[in-house]
């Protein structure tokens, strides 16, 4: 029996939700073993991760579906690509910096 | 193969990369190419989504990249050390920002091809929309209230809690006018508005000292608007990097909280009073209270075999890091042995103070955790508290009325002798007297944290 349109999306619903709850999962893993030492460069990096919306707001800007909707993903992508591009960079500058001396 | 399939499988390879990178985060030694790992793998995301199909124009993408890659380079170059809170911040509310627009535009574009879109995606929307529009706004307000602006001065008044719960009542609000009517875009803006007040009321009566959970907490946020919008967009990468990101934040609000021993909700919607038997700051201080001078605090430096230093916000307000190790290399070079004691919530953010120590090339083995440095103070000779306050508070161990009972705290007053660095006997965050500038064993050195070592090393070297 060939399966509603309905029920396509509720398999890719459902998929993507077990993505994300084993996501969770693994980032809970690895994060527990973080140093406080680096929770600062920890914070600013993921920052940049959560920057992945870039993403999105390239499909939103490139489709071009209205002005409207190239407009809101253009100020996505702007806003996005600062959070990415300054995000990795400081990050990098900080950890640089975390030096052992003898 | 397919272009989808294509694409799919780079978003697989950079999921993988995202999750190496951040275990490199784990040690100093790896924690580089950790995040240079990430960023190849937000390079290989960024690229591979450009082979999609959907995508005609080119030249909006390429105009939105420079310019934000333009400012976004010139604020993590120009920045300086002490500013990395605030910066922090406003990248996290920047991210936020994106989800809004990109859920919104997705909302638009799913309304026009068909006019009953399903419910898990206007969902998904509503989710972005609200966290995504909480965080730009909450952390533009944290933001500002880091970088000291007036506008993000802390704000209460009477009936605040009952105010934000009817905020947060009109969000849902708006987000089931959301999902009732997902053709009328109109509903999704208010929604955002609703929201963007939310964000701001939540965080303006938050005070300094619990920035670090706040900013631990809009971090996380980030990272669930992301993922969300993966969900609006039906997208696998943006689901993997924003819940880790999401993860990441909650483990480090919840780290935070008990480095306060409260609650998240008491951080977010308590407020810290004096409770009505607190001792007065007289009761505590009057008569008891040793000032010295640079010259005198530096014969305890004669016999000493072991010193550690304890930072707090006020080292990084007066910049003092450099004078720091310049004092540091100075007794080591005396043979004595040097350490650093960081309280988890010591700055404004979390590991505040390890990167300013960092800066100033101190190395990260002698940055010790509370839990490794407590019992190592019976054999401290000096304890040199700089800027720090309620950390230090001996309160938290023995008053269980007090407003910080129960915190973990770094027991300098243990020490042979304590050196407290303070302005004044102004009060900390948590607005009591603190006995450990009273104590038989504690000397106070009033001035600029910065000023004071550098009349401390002046008056060692000429000693």
């Amino acid at each position: 029996m060939a399966k509603t349109e309905g029920e396509k999306q509720m398999t890719i619903f459902v998929t993507a939700l077990t993505i994300f709850i084993l996501a969770v999962f693994v980032g809970f893993e690895i994060i527990t073993k973080i140093p406080p030492t680096l929770h600062t460069p920890l914070m600013s990096g993921s920052n940049a991760i959560s920057g992945i919306t870039l993403v999105g707001a390239i499909l939103s800007a490139g489709s071009q579906h209205t002005v409207f909707t190239t407009v809101l993903g253009f100020i996505a992508l702007v806003l996005a690509t600062i959070n990415v591009v300054g995000g990795f960079l400081v990050t990098n500058r900080m950890l640089a910096m975390f030096k052992k001396k003898k | 193969m397919q272009q989808a399939t294509i694409i799919n499988l780079s978003y697989l390879i950079a999921s993988v990369l995202f999750i190496f990178g951040l275990k490199g985060l784990t040690h100093p030694r790896t924690a580089v190419k950790g995040n240079l790992t990430a960023a190849i793998a937000m390079l290989i995301a960024v690229v591979v989504t450009l082979l999609d199909q959907n995508i005609v124009g080119f030249g909006v993408i390429i105009a939105g990249i420079i310019i934000g890659g333009a400012i976004g380079m010139l604020l993590a170059i120009k920045i300086k050390m002490t500013d990395i809170p605030q910066l922090v911040a406003l990248f996290n509310g920047f991210g936020g920002g994106a989800s809004v627009f990109v859920a919104g535009a997705a909302l638009i574009e799913v309304s026009v091809k068909t006019k009953n879109p399903e419910l898990h995606l206007t969902v998904a929307t509503v989710v972005s929309g609200l966290v995504g529009a909480v965080t730009f706004w909450g952390s533009l307000i944290a933001f500002g209230k880091l970088q000291g602006l007036k506008f993000a001065n802390d704000v209460r008044f009477p009936g605040q809690q009952l105010v934000n719960s009817l905020c947060a009542l009109s969000a849902i609000g708006a987000g089931i006018l959301v999902v009732l009517n997902p053709t009328s875009i109109i509903f999704y803006w208010l929604l955002v508005i609703v929201a963007s007040v939310l964000g701001v009321l939540t965080v303006i009566p938050i005070g300094g000292a619990d920035m670090p959970v706040v900013i631990a907490l809009l971090n996380s946020y980030s990272g669930l608007a992301a993922a969300a919008t993966g969900f609006v967009l039906g997208n696998n990468i943006l689901i993997i990097a924003g819940s880790l990101v999401g993860a990441s934040g909650m483990i480090l609000s919840s780290i935070m909280c008990k480095a306060m021993n409260r609650s998240l909700g008491n951080v977010l919607f308590g407020v810290l009073e004096p409770t009505a038997d607190t001792a007065s700051a007289d009761e505590v201080y009057a008569g008891k209270v040793k000032s010295t001078s640079a010259d005198e605090a530096a014969m305890l430096f004669d016999d000493a075999r072991r010193v550690v230093f304890v930072p707090g916000y006020g080292m990084a307000v007066a910049q003092a890091q450099h004078a720091v190790r310049d004092l540091a290399t100075l007794l080591e070079s005396k043979d004595v042995e040097v350490d650093f004691a960081i309280h988890p919530v010591a700055g404004r953010m979390p590991g505040h103070m390890n990167v300013l120590l960092a800066e100033a090339d101190i190395s990260y083995d002698k940055l010790k955790e509370m839990d490794d440095v407590n019992p190592t103070f019976q054999q401290t000779d000096v304890a040199i508290v700089l800027g720090a306050n309620d950390v230090v508070n001996p309160v938290a161990r023995t008053d269980p009325k007090s407003a910080i009972a129960g915190m973990p705290i770094l027991d300098v007053d243990k020490s042979r002798t304590v050196i407290v660095i303070k302005r004044s006997l102004s009060p900390g965050f948590a607005g009591i007297p603190n006995p450990l500038f009273a104590m038989d064993n504690t000397l106070m050195l009033f001035g600029d944290a910065k000023k004071a070592i550098l009349d401390l090393i002046t008056a060692i070297k000429e000693s």
